[in-house]
């Protein structure tokens, strides 16, 4: 399903919104639903439940389409399938996240406004600090650039380009 | 029937209204929700894969300093009376007690209970690690859950992607996998009818709000859970810091708006808290609810400096002690006895009674 706004790339957002008591349905990509400021965690995050899971089943359908993903697949190591978690809300084992990990990425950041976790990070052996590594924190320096720039706050993004430089330099 | 007495301050010492502006917040707690790597979550667990998940974890618990000797309790081996009172105490959630609607309770369900820490097992998710203070302290609730987590992480295999985080059953929760929650009473704001728009606005910035019991629970007595909504994208101190500020927000509002009270209708407030006062004294039958309500009030009377007749840490201990599962064991009765609100205004009156007599006030 093509984007309605760009008409170019895949739509991966599926929008509702209430304008003068009429449903308008978007389907949009995930840069132009950015540029709609859709990707803010309090617009998904008062989503319900319900509601989510009922999106989950639009994202599943074009879950369907991508390479490697047959929609009546099932996780490998548990054998959940991705009906299973739309009838439960459940994932049925941690490689379930692997199994259905486009999807599921899909409905992260519904729910959460990003999936790229930037907490503490899991370390059998304990010698990990607890800071995110380089690459996840220059994920997070981009996210805010994008929005320093959106919000034509010029002086905060060169701060931030410089900061971004610093820790990925250029080959 | 078990005797709560067992546990480190029956596993309260978070009500003993010790902590940063603990008149109006009871309680902040944290919870971290782990799975094992290779073992299935609860929606593709068999009892055999649940027993395994608690042995694993029992056997290492006793090498964490934060568990030590903790208390471990099976739920699933306890009668109806005795989870609803861990229940009531706030140490398992309902769908650990096994009290939602017909459902059962599950196999190899259990807690292990210390102090400040709790660690629930086989909930929807095989660990969920918990920090509790009395008041508003997000930083000592995280230090202290934090701990718990670095040592059980360092004997147990979690599961754990690079780019989605810790991975949970539900993905509500993935990510950090942690719910802060304050407990927070606000009468002014309910009164003032302030309440609704306050909670509207924390929606807008991702926080979320509950009733007394958590997760599905009714507002009582003017008790909201105010927690972070979502889990991911964002580190833990963000997540803390977020919902630090914007209860500091409401902290003041609730200020502004028993100030507000206080100037424009005295004496209708003044009625009111002492209404409530003395019908917690003189009543002779007291539901649940009309308790609470009326402990509410009480508990604006003492914020405001107009009732001198009972502490904080009293009202709190009625807030526990007053609860249907309680009232029963403290009376060695059934739940369901047809006396049961005799009794609770009969008990209600006794602590009140003490508390004036404590403070050389005669009723």
């Amino acid at each position: 399903m093509r984007c309605q706004q760009c008409h170019e790339r895949e739509a991966v957002v599926f929008l509702t919104q209430l304008a003068q008591d009429q449903e308008v349905h978007l389907q949009l990509c995930e840069r132009c639903a950015a540029e709609k400021g859709v990707e803010n965690a309090a617009t998904f995050g008062k989503t319900p439940v319900g509601t989510f899971l009922a999106l989950m089943g639009k994202s599943m359908e074009s879950a369907a389409s991508l390479p490697g993903l047959a929609p009546a697949g099932a996780c490998p190591t548990c054998g959940a399938t991705l009906n299973d978690f739309r009838e439960s809300g459940r994932l049925g084992c941690g490689d379930c996240y692997r199994a259905f990990e486009a999807p599921l990425r899909d409905l992260l950041r519904r729910l959460h406004g990003s999936s790229r976790h930037l907490g503490k990070r899991y370390s059998p052996s304990g010698e990990d600090t607890g800071r995110p590594d380089a690459e996840v924190e220059a994920t997070r320096i981009r996210d805010q650039l994008e929005r320093a720039v959106r919000s034509e706050n010029f002086e905060l993004a060169a701060e931030l380009r410089d900061r971004l430089r610093q820790l990925t330099p250029e080959p | 029937m078990i005797d709560l007495n067992l546990l480190p301050d029956g596993g309260m010492s978070w009500l003993d209204a010790s902590g940063p502006s603990s008149q109006m917040v009871l309680s902040t707690r944290i919870r971290l929700a782990r799975n094992l790597a290779n073992r299935p979550f609860a929606l593709r667990a068999t009892p055999a894969d649940r027993e395994r998940v608690l042995s694993d974890v029992v056997a290492v618990a006793r090498e964490c300093p934060s568990l030590g000797a903790a208390q471990l309790l099976r739920l699933d081996q306890m009668e109806p009376s005795d989870r609803r009172l861990l229940h009531e105490r706030h140490l398992v959630s309902h769908e650990l007690a096994g009290l939602e609607g017909e459902a059962q309770v599950r196999p190899a369900s259990a807690v292990l209970l210390r102090d400040r820490v709790g660690l629930m097992l086989n909930e929807e998710d095989h660990l969920r690690l918990q920090g509790i203070r009395s008041g508003f302290d997000l930083q000592a609730a995280y230090q202290d859950v934090e701990r718990l987590d670095e040592e059980l992480g360092q004997r147990l295999p979690f599961a754990f992607h690079p780019e989605f985080g810790y991975l949970t059953s539900c993905p509500t929760n993935a990510g950090t996998g942690m719910r802060a929650s304050v407990l927070i009473h606000l009468p002014g704001l309910v009164l003032t009818k302030e309440i609704s728009k306050v909670l509207q606005g924390l929606a807008q910035v991702g926080l979320t709000f509950r009733g007394l019991y958590g997760e599905g629970s009714e507002v009582v007595g003017n008790f909201f859970q105010l927690s972070n909504q979502t889990t991911l994208g964002k580190s833990e101190q963000e997540l803390l810091d977020h919902l630090g500020r914007m209860v500091r927000q409401v902290i003041e509002y609730e200020e502004q708006a028993r100030h507000v009270l206080r100037r424009d209708v005295p004496v209708i407030i003044e009625d009111k808290v002492w209404r409530a006062y003395g019908l917690l004294r003189h009543a002779r039958a007291l539901s649940f609810e009309e308790a609470m309500n009326l402990l509410s009030g009480v508990r604006l009377g003492v914020g405001l400096g107009l009732v001198d007749r009972c502490g904080v840490y009293a009202l709190n201990k009625l807030l526990i002690h007053a609860q249907p599962a309680h009232l029963a064991a403290q009376e060695r009765v059934e739940p369901d006895d047809p006396d049961l609100n005799v009794r609770r205004a009969r008990y209600v009156r006794t602590v009140l009674d003490d508390e004036a007599g404590r403070r050389g006030l005669t009723p």
